[in-house]
């Protein structure tokens, strides 16, 4: 792997510089997890982890056994105090180490969520009457459908769509981005606001879309808080299956005392609770959680919202994306670069042309065919009081300028213009389709301009592929993810820019309801499909799709139809997280199989200890000091497990674009075989400690 | 001569001897297991095969018009009623016959109704393709006991473990599950019942008995009148290992003269009781349309039975140390094995015999070395070592899915088996099976145990006690039906409390495995990329063993080192 393609692989890695999460106050994060790993252990709360509620119970029993070694009956040798009281302060550390790791998941989110909480306070909201005149309302009772008008210096007090105005809005407050966004009505990515955002500059009329309490930053800080935290589906058939492994050790250790007490080497409650937490899942059982709201975290981190762990985990399972090139594969403003004249007009011609259909155009795209006309020397001939600009439109494919004299100027999809020629009744020359091939044989993106019934030229608008996106999908591809871009563009001009930024397929000339045709055809072939959208007509799309990822400048419609919210407005990010909910599996499953690999280590630490009278010393491969060390370095190892844990837990194991064959051939080897020898070292290595320190 | 000087050499040519006999069995395994596999595929694709000219049209007369040849596809739900309910009516008709043995034909020495809950225990544990006896047939039961309702079950117990275990293949592979009526006939007048009628000719033909007469009566040397017990010995023999039923006709079973007479009997007996469980991963492999990954579970199993067979031989062979010392020379431990077949032969029909739930025996298992004692119960307690006739394949399966569900992860994606994922359903069946052992084991067992004066009739004291009473229990919730023996189990709390393992063991991974299957066939399968962990590789046929290892003998390992592990320790 060259350094060169090492930063794309991380989540984050080349747009680290660009991570602003909201100024969390992380500082006493460790002091109040400590606080809270001893209030997790209410019984109400431990019973909801099976695994560690074993271990609660154990250590009940064996605080008992402290204060009275004789409680359930004197085995010969097995009653000292101390070495109850020792067991009962591991297992009492086991508990701790486990509340810890989940306290600080969540505290990290709580932190968060305290810093959005800050933004959220009662606002003094004026509320339009249906005369017009404005009364002072407090936000919190604000309805959905109510119009209010903001003015320069507000916090906005609830989420709406602009109806009018065009104001400056300081939206630092979610997204962190410090630079003020322009909010307009009607535009569908500029005409929604956030409740807790600020106008600086002019005024705005709007209208409410959400009720008290469920605003968008409501749902924020609900879902980092993890108060609307459920299990995902696959952490509840993990939890099922942990919690049938431990009722199975159960039922091993509970069945041991007649058979030892038959071969005259009865063992006592201690030890038995001993080997039952040794072999309980208790590492994957006390991190199980951490890891699920890490997982999350790191979601958060990237600025994009999402609304349930599930769909953190979806994106791990994701078999295709469907991406829309404008913003994720190209960077997102098409440049005019070149003017191509046909039926004998001259350059200059053409770019006087294209100046007159692009005045009213205020899209960057309009805005560099302006720039470069007037760069060649062509200016506007014409009143432009008087003239009229004619919009973009999805259906004609085309805007314009209507004249003063009533000369009709287009610019648009060179079959657009050709049909409005025709319908004018002139014709297009033979000229326009090698100009058109050669634009699209750049990939670029060919515009024909015309004055009526006579084709002037066609304008390139050039297009330029995100640097390294290449290699991105190239990774994406090795992971068993599939790219489908989809366009607005001509299918030769598709199929260039496709085959440059190496996508898998793509879909030309696409309408909004292309999309949501694309990822039906998927789904129907059992994939998963993840995909990003900002208008309103992706709403339908972007619910249909597995995971949905609305852009924070997207409509409210949008927004809600998503499953996930980035905050940053970049659609790139979706193959970031792909990998985040990858990353969240391996973690999960990497923990899962150590924990269960240690076992074996514990069991040979255990078992000769326990059996000591059966003559079985010859299992003590270890050679550990006394039975009495054995078990309590046993015992220490699985306590310390934990919090060693803790940092891959909450950071996540280094996901590295493999096959699953490679992924599965790696992990095995770290997490599965490491699992089974790591314990065998630590527990000697604890075991002559223990023994330098005691005379057990 | 000088013991002490040949001793080695003999060793050493008793071990050679032992390597080419081992390796000629798994040769032979390795060739008919192919075949056997594609046979039963091509059964149960309902494609034509050589013997549909022979029995297609006797199947037509026999059921004729009852449509059963044809079911129809059945849900999880119908399939699951169907075998219950068509496995309690013939357990309550063959108790009955028991009961009434005293008044039914055949039955030229006059025997009597045996106790009730030794006929309860006997019948349950023919039903459930166990065949635990807590008898003697030659002195229990009648001819017609034996034959009619004994050879009854041993055919159907047989045809419903194959019924299941295509059941959940087909499952597995997004199919529905078929109609469990039309594929019991059909794993009986396809598979086991022409295999039997070969086998036995080969049987009789090699010297085993197979009359309706009484006990033949002889004159000894002394003078004194011997009975000398015999019967339709043949046909039951080869139904008995063929279908993984174990239970013989005589009390010491396969070590009977008339049941297992030589080497070859021995040798066909060892092969046709592996034959089934080891086709029937080949069968996935076709039905699954991806004959790899048969190959390559076969394979694991394969190296696994082979590792076992190794261990327990030169146990065998190498003989009891203690006895060695009082010798002074090494002896292979000959107690409890007949000398026609010796120490390596008995051992790799322990393995078997235990690894496929077959339970007849060659040999006593008490008698086994620590070694071979802790791999006989390995066994029976992972149940896969080729395992029970069709479950054992299904085992198999369960493990596979388990193994995805904990490793699958580490790709990346939430786990998936055949494009399948799994969920919370699958695991809550896989758990069911998972938790039957230790219930209908380790529980039962504690409790013998915990009343060693009143319960166990444990004739051996000490670690080998515990290995007694365990292995009574494992080979009742295996369905393997073999025993340690040496233990005096013909009493109600053992009839009882191992009929309630027996049942345990048999319909309650019955049960999840069908409605397993039915679940996984209605999900919608995800189509395979490069993300997709495959399970059709070396590397995660490796990883299924080490699962394997670790969830299904750790659970066993303290009662392991308490009966055998300590012992093999105490021997020095």
């Amino acid at each position: 792997m060259t350094s060169s393609t090492l930063p794309l692989n991380q989540p984050g890695g080349p747009r680290q510089q660009r991570k602003h999460t909201p100024k969390a106050n992380l500082s006493n994060l460790y002091q109040r997890a400590f606080q809270e790993s001893f209030r997790k252990l209410d019984p109400r709360v431990m019973i909801k982890n099976p695994v560690m509620f074993v271990v609660w119970v154990g250590t009940l029993i064996t605080a008992l056994l402290t204060l009275n070694p004789n409680l359930f009956g004197v085995v010969e040798g097995e009653n000292s105090a101390l070495f109850n009281g020792l067991i009962t302060l591991i297992l009492l550390f086991t508990l701790l180490f486990a509340n810890f790791a989940e306290a600080v998941a969540e505290g990290r989110g709580k932190a968060q969520a305290d810093a959005l909480r800050s933004t959220k306070s009662d606002t003094v909201a004026r509320r339009l009457q249906s005369d017009g005149s404005t009364e002072e309302v407090s936000s919190t009772s604000l309805r959905r459908g109510d119009r209010i008008k903001v003015i320069a210096g507000d916090m906005i007090p609830a989420d709406g769509e602009v109806i009018d105005g065009v104001a400056s809005v300081d939206e630092s407050a979610i997204t962190g981005e410090s630079a003020p966004v322009l909010k307009e009505p009607g535009s569908d990515v500029a005409s929604s606001v956030t409740g807790g955002t600020r106008i600086i500059s002019d005024e705005l009329i709007l209208q409410v879309t959400s009720d008290p309490g469920k605003g968008f930053i409501d749902r924020m800080i609900a879902l980092v808080e993890g108060a609307e935290r459920t299990k995902t589906p696959n952490e509840i058939a993990l939890t099922v299956l942990l919690a049938v492994l431990t009722l199975v050790f159960l039922i091993v250790v509970a069945t041991l005392p007649p058979s030892a007490s038959y071969v005259n080497s009865p063992v006592g409650i201690t030890l038995l609770i001993a080997l039952l937490v040794a072999l309980i899942p208790t590492t994957i059982g006390g991190l199980l959680s951490a890891i699920g709201i890490a997982g999350m975290d790191r979601v958060a981190q990237f600025n994009v919202v999402a609304t349930s762990g599930r769909a953190v985990e979806a994106c791990g399972d994701i078999n295709t994306l469907v991406l829309d090139k404008t913003g994720t594969i190209t960077l997102g403003n098409r440049l005019a670069e070149e003017f191509i004249p046909v039926n004998g007009y001259s350059e200059t011609d053409v770019a006087t042309a294209a100046l007159a259909a692009s005045v009213f155009d205020t899209t960057p795209e309009g805005k560099s065919i302006v720039r470069l006309a007037e760069k060649l020397g062509a200016t506007v001939s014409f009143d432009k009081s008087k003239a009229e600009g004619v919009e973009f439109s999805a259906r004609t494919r085309m805007s314009g300028t209507d004249l003063p004299d009533g000369g009709e100027i287009r610019k648009g999809a060179v079959d657009a213009i050709r049909g409005f020629v025709r319908s004018r009744g002139g014709h297009a020359p033979a000229e326009l389709d090698q100009a058109f091939e050669r634009v699209s044989r750049l990939g670029g993106t060919p515009l024909a301009v015309c004055q009526n019934s006579d084709i002037y030229g066609v304008i390139y608008l050039k297009d330029i592929i995100k640097p390294g996106i290449k290699e991105r999908f190239d990774q994406l591809r090795r992971m068993g993810v599939r790219t489908v871009m989809l366009t607005g563009d001509n299918r030769i001009t598709a199929s260039v820019i496709a085959a440059e930024a190496g996508v898998d397929d793509f879909i030309a000339e696409a309408t909004p309801e292309d999309k949501i045709q694309v990822i039906q055809t998927e789904q129907a072939q059992g994939k998963l499909v993840a995909m990003t959208g900002d208008g309103t007509n992706d709403a339908p799309a972007l619910a249909q799709a597995n995971v949905g990822v609305a852009m924070n400048s997207g409509t409210q419609a949008a927004k809600e139809a998503a499953n996930m919210v980035d905050l940053d407005s970049d659609p790139t990010k979706l193959i970031d997280l792909v990998t985040i909910g990858k990353q969240l599996l391996i973690t999960r499953g990497a923990l899962t199989t150590f924990s269960l690999a240690n076992d074996i280590a514990k069991y040979f630490a255990i078992i000769p200890a326990m059996f000591a009278a059966a003559g079985i010393e010859a299992l003590n491969v270890m050679g550990l000091s006394s039975p009495r060390t054995a078990v309590l370095s046993a015992l220490i190892y699985n306590a310390l497990i934990i919090p060693a844990l803790i940092p891959l837990a909450l950071k996540g194991i280094e996901f590295r674009p493999l096959t699953a064959n490679q992924l599965l051939q790696r992990n095995i080897l770290i997490y599965g075989l490491g699992g089974i020898i790591a314990p065998f070292i630590a527990i000697k290595v604890i075991d002559v400690g223990v023994s330098a320190v005691t005379n057990f | 001569m000088n013991l002490a000087d040949s001793s080695c050499p003999k060793l050493l040519s008793s071990m050679l001897q032992g390597f080419f006999q081992v390796t000629l069995i798994l040769a032979i395994l390795a060739a008919v297991a192919p075949l056997l596999g594609r046979y039963m595929a091509r059964v149960f694709l309902g494609e034509e095969t050589w013997l549909d000219r022979v029995i297609s049209p006797v199947e037509r007369v026999v059921f004729a018009g009852s449509g059963v040849l044809n079911g129809r596809p059945m849900t999880g739900g119908q399939y699951v009623r169907a075998l219950l309910v068509s496995n309690l009516v013939m357990l309550v008709l063959v108790f009955a016959i028991f009961m009434l043995q005293g008044a039914l034909p055949f039955n030229p020495t006059g025997l009597t109704a045996p106790s009730w809950d030794l006929a309860l225990h006997t019948a349950i544990s023919f039903t459930t393709n166990t065949n635990q006896q807590h008898y003697s047939g030659e002195t229990t039961f009648t001819y017609f006991s034996q034959v009619g309702a004994l050879g009854f079950l041993m055919f159907t117990s047989a045809a419903t473990g194959i019924a299941v275990a295509i059941a959940f293949i087909r499952g597995l592979t997004g199919r529905p599950l078929g109609n469990f009526y039309t594929d019991l006939i059909l794993s009986i007048t396809r598979i086991l019942l022409p295999i039997s009628v070969v086998g036995a000719i080969a049987l009789l033909v090699a010297g085993v008995p197979e009359t309706f007469a009484g006990p033949a009566q002889a004159t000894t040397l002394e003078g004194a009148t011997q009975f000398i017990a015999r019967g339709p010995v043949a046909h039951f023999e080869i139904i008995k290992q063929l279908g993984e039923n174990g239970g013989g006709f005589f009390g010491i079973n396969s070590a009977h003269p008339f049941e297992n007479p030589n080497n070859f009997t021995n040798l066909l007996e060892t092969v046709i009781m592996l034959v089934i469980p080891a086709g029937l991963i080949l069968t996935y492999g076709i039905l699954a349309g991806n004959p790899k990954q048969g190959w390559l579970i076969f394979w694991m199993v394969f190296i696994i039975f082979a590792i076992f067979i190794a261990i327990a031989a030169v146990g065998e062979v190498q003989g009891n140390p203690l006895v060695n010392q009082v010798l002074g020379s090494p002896q292979p431990n000959l107690e409890g094995k007949e000398v026609r077949f010796g120490p390596v032969l008995t051992a790799v029909w322990a393995i078997a015999t235990t690894g496929t739930m077959c339970g007849a025996i060659n040999g006593l298992h008490d008698s086994l070395m620590p070694s071979g004692g802790f791999l006989t119960l390995a066994n029976l307690f992972l149940q896969i070592v080729w395992g029970g006739q069709g479950t054992g394949t299904a085992y198999l399966f369960v493990f596979l899915i388990l193994t995805v569900f904990l490793t699958g992860l580490m790709v990346g994606r939430t786990p998936e088996f055949l494009g399948r994922k799994i969920e919370k359903r699958e695991i809550v069946l896989a758990s069911a099976i998972l938790l039957v052992h230790p219930i209908a084991i380790l529980i039962p067992a504690a409790i013998t145990l915990a009343f060693p004066e009143t319960l166990s009739g444990i004739s051996n004291p000490g670690f080998h006690g515990i290995s007694q009473v365990v292995y009574e229990y494992a080979s009742a919730a295996a369905n393997n039906g073999s025993g340690f023996e040496g233990l005096g189990d013909a009493t109600l709390w053992w009839n009882l409390s191992a009929s309630f393992s027996l049942l345990a063991g048999r319909y309650v991974p019955i049960v999840a495995l069908i409605f397993l299957a039915d679940g996984m066939a209605r999900k919608q399968p995800v189509p395979e990329t490069a993300g997709t962990l495959r399970t059709d590789t070396t590397l995660f046929t490796g990883v299924t063993a080490g699962a394997i290892l670790i969830l299904g003998a750790l659970t066993f390992l303290p009662v392991l080192v308490l009966g055998p592990v300590a012992e093999a320790f105490n021997l020095g």
